[in-house]
């Protein structure tokens, strides 16, 4: 451990780590306050700061960016030494990443609750971040690719063509769709109009879930699944046929939010039918990484660092399929604008993401600071809070999804609406009730992380121990 | 992994794997495909905009750029964040149509930079919401939801009525819509200041939404998609 300490560079992946797991703690919570404002409107407290429109582009955006965006960088810095066995080409431009994107996540919680926005979903970040966090990525996708040109094997290792996937498209996605022209320091008009900026939108929209939030971490269950597990991944053919097919598809799928809209037909259709093949790659790769644990499944009973991951691929599986599943057009009519979609992110955002990063982070913590987690009960504790939590948000976001959907859509014997607008938002209260709630336990979940890493990291600086650091290392 | 001492030759992907350069080269354009192909047509294709397919339809000229107090009301929204609960954008179908009106065009959205179609309704769609209500009712309901709709779950925005548009800022946010090709006059772009003198974001607000979907007057029985 001593030796690997000096060989890399982990104080970078160890900051970037840490902050993760208090983005994670931020973002969730703030989505449980969003949500608590949609059961509970008082809680807007007519404060314009705190008010849901401006709050939920801030939830967003921590728990994309911040959270997510920690993770990918901490996880990328750390497989991309360990899997080319050299230090990261510069430290320097690494701090600069760690800086700069944080710079950026202070400046998305002043800017966000002032109401500087571009209005665009997940691109609401005003024109001198956005800047920002473009030289940042770049930095950061350049520090990656020339550790990976002075790298000591001679193959690259799958995990890290996924990030680099993800590199490459984000870089095209960030910089199309942030176009716009400047008006004031803080107030900028996109360049596209109408139509043209809808799919420009959703391009960008369904590829910051697509790249973003599935490559990159597809790219960490290929390195953390089979590392936790002990185990080489499930098939080498595989992974490139689900890398290849998962790059060249899911660029397409963006058009899929705009069916039955003033798009022109034939995009919509093309989204949604590109969308029902992207089952295959995605179940493709949710079958590699769970089958990497054949002929050890009964790590599954002790190990709940493993738990995490294995479970982060069901809902990995269930969501990509339900979301072709949603894209056909027949569904679509009906879930489009409803709850229902919400549900769908938070079983990809919560069960997936989050999880697996959760589990990719638990793995790290014990290695980068040479010990074992400081309560093994509290991580199962940490893994049933995480999944029950989830379970109850999405299936709230169902029933009150589909229920919206057939609403709008009733007729009575007359031939009129059967029900008034407002008569849905009624009926939806409960529901918006339990999806607080289950956010809460998500969020509480992850309270209970933050705390149980904070102590593990305290004690690993107090009291380091070398029969620890020698087990971690091997 | 392959065996290096067979005498099979090393396949594409086995040269992809080694060379960093061919990796990043190869999936650059494998990611480019799919946005060119759905995304450059609707900037050539006549078909995208109605206006464009059906010169004959001459209602469909009725889309103007906004008014500067429409547009300084149209910020409000954007920066309330209205668009995360209400759609601009209505779908063809029948229970649509009964409830907020005529499916929307292409062509109505063609000065709005950047796009307000949102994705989700927790609110009403509002794409048809010009004069529906009167003023007063707009300025209540921004002011407290419920007085007029009780099971409402929208927040009360008292703070539009405290603050008043920037005239010269507004001057230079039409300029800015004039680069990017929104046809205002000179006339519009001078006038502009003066013509929001005084008025609160309350107003500019109420002037946006009560134009929102009233340019086109539609000929029933016409059908504007193919």
């Amino acid at each position: 451990m001593q030796a690997e300490q000096q060989q890399y560079s982990f104080e970078i992946v160890k900051w970037f780590a840490y902050m993760a797991v208090v983005y994670l703690v931020v973002g969730t919570g703030i989505g449980v306050y969003i949500a608590s404002e949609l059961a509970w409107p008082v809680l807007n407290f007519d404060n314009p700061y705190i008010s849901f429109g401006r709050l939920r582009p801030l939830h967003t955006n921590a728990v994309i960016f911040a959270f997510g965006g920690s993770t990918l960088m901490a996880t990328a810095y750390y497989i991309v030494q360990r899997t080319s066995g050299v230090r990261l080409w510069s430290d320097k431009l690494a701090w600069f990443t760690f800086w700069g994107w944080n710079l950026v996540i202070v400046g998305a919680v002043i800017s966000l609750p002032l109401g500087i926005t571009q209005a665009k979903e997940y691109a609401e970040l005003e024109w001198p971040l956005d800047i920002l966090i473009a030289v940042v990525w770049l930095a950061y996708s350049f520090n990656f690719i020339m550790t990976l040109s002075i790298r000591k094997v001679s193959h690259i290792y799958v995990a890290n063509w996924f990030f680099l996937a993800m590199m490459i498209m984000v870089t095209y996605l960030h910089v199309v769709n942030s176009l716009a022209i400047p008006v004031e320091l803080f107030k900028s008009y996109s360049i596209f109009a109408g139509v043209q900026d809808a799919m420009i939108q959703w391009w960008w929209g369904h590829n910051a879930v697509g790249f973003f939030l599935t490559a990159g971490f597809l790219g960490i269950m290929y390195y953390f699944v089979p590392k936790q597990a002990n185990r080489p991944v499930y098939s080498y053919r595989l992974s490139v046929v689900h890398f290849w097919a998962l790059t060249f598809g899911y660029v397409w799928l963006g058009a899929h939010h705009l069916q039955y809209t003033a798009l022109p037909d034939w995009t919509g259709s093309l989204g949604a039918a590109i969308s029902l093949a992207m089952i295959i790659p995605s179940w493709g790769g949710a079958i590699n990484g769970m089958f990497t644990l054949s002929g050890a499944w009964d790590k599954l009973r002790t190990d709940y660092i493993l738990r995490f991951l294995i479970v982060s691929l069901a809902f990995y599986a269930m969501s990509t399929f339900e979301g072709p599943v949603m894209s056909s057009k027949t569904v679509n009519a009906l879930s489009h604008y409803t709850d229902w979609t919400i549900g769908h992110v938070h079983a990809g955002a919560l069960g997936w993401v989050a999880m697996v990063s959760i589990g990719a982070i638990y793995h790290m913590v014990e290695r980068l600071w040479g010990t074992t987690i400081y309560s093994v009960k509290l991580v199962n504790l940490h893994f049933w809070m995480a999944t029950i939590g989830t379970a109850i948000y999405i299936t709230a976001m169902w029933v009150s999804g589909i229920m919206q959907g057939l609403m709008w859509r009733a007729y009575d014997d007359y031939g009129n609406l059967a029900y008034t607008f407002v008569e849905s938002v009624a009926q939806m209260h409960p529901y918006y009730a339990m999806r607080a709630a289950g956010g809460l336990i998500f969020f509480l979940g992850a309270c209970v992380m933050l705390y149980n890493i904070t102590v593990t990291i305290r004690k690993a600086i107090a009291n380091p121990s070398p029969q620890m650091a020698t087990a971690a290392s091997i | 992994m392959s065996n290096h001492n067979s005498n099979e030759p090393v396949t594409f992907q086995e040269k992809l794997e080694k060379n960093i350069w061919a990796l990043i080269l190869a999936t650059a354009i494998i990611v480019s495909v799919g946005g060119i192909v759905e995304i450059v047509p609707l900037f050539y294709l006549d078909t995208t905009f109605e206006d464009k397919a059906h010169p004959e339809y001459e209602e469909l000229s009725g889309v103007r750029p906004y008014t500067a107090l429409e547009l300084a009301g149209r910020d409000v929204y954007q920066r309330e964040g209205c668009y995360l609960c209400h759609s601009q954008m209505i779908r063809p179908f029948r229970d649509e149509k009964d409830r907020y009106g005529h499916y929307s065009l292409a062509v109505e959205s063609k000065y709005d930079h950047p796009f307000q179609w949102g994705s989700k309704r927790t609110g009403p769609d509002i794409a048809r919401l010009g004069g529906k209500y009167s003023d007063a009712w707009h300025i209540q309901h921004l002011r407290d939801p419920r007085s007029v709709v009780p099971e409402s779950v929208m927040p009360r925005y008292p703070w539009l009525d405290d603050a008043t548009i920037n005239g010269p800022g507004i001057e230079k946010r039409l300029k800015a819509m004039k680069v990017l090709g929104v046809p205002y006059t000179d006339e519009e772009i001078k006038s502009a200041a003066a013509s929001v003198e005084g008025k609160t974001e309350m107003q500019a607000l109420v002037a946006y939404l009560q134009v929102l979907g009233t340019m086109i007057k539609f000929e029933p029985g016409r059908d504007y998609r193919d």
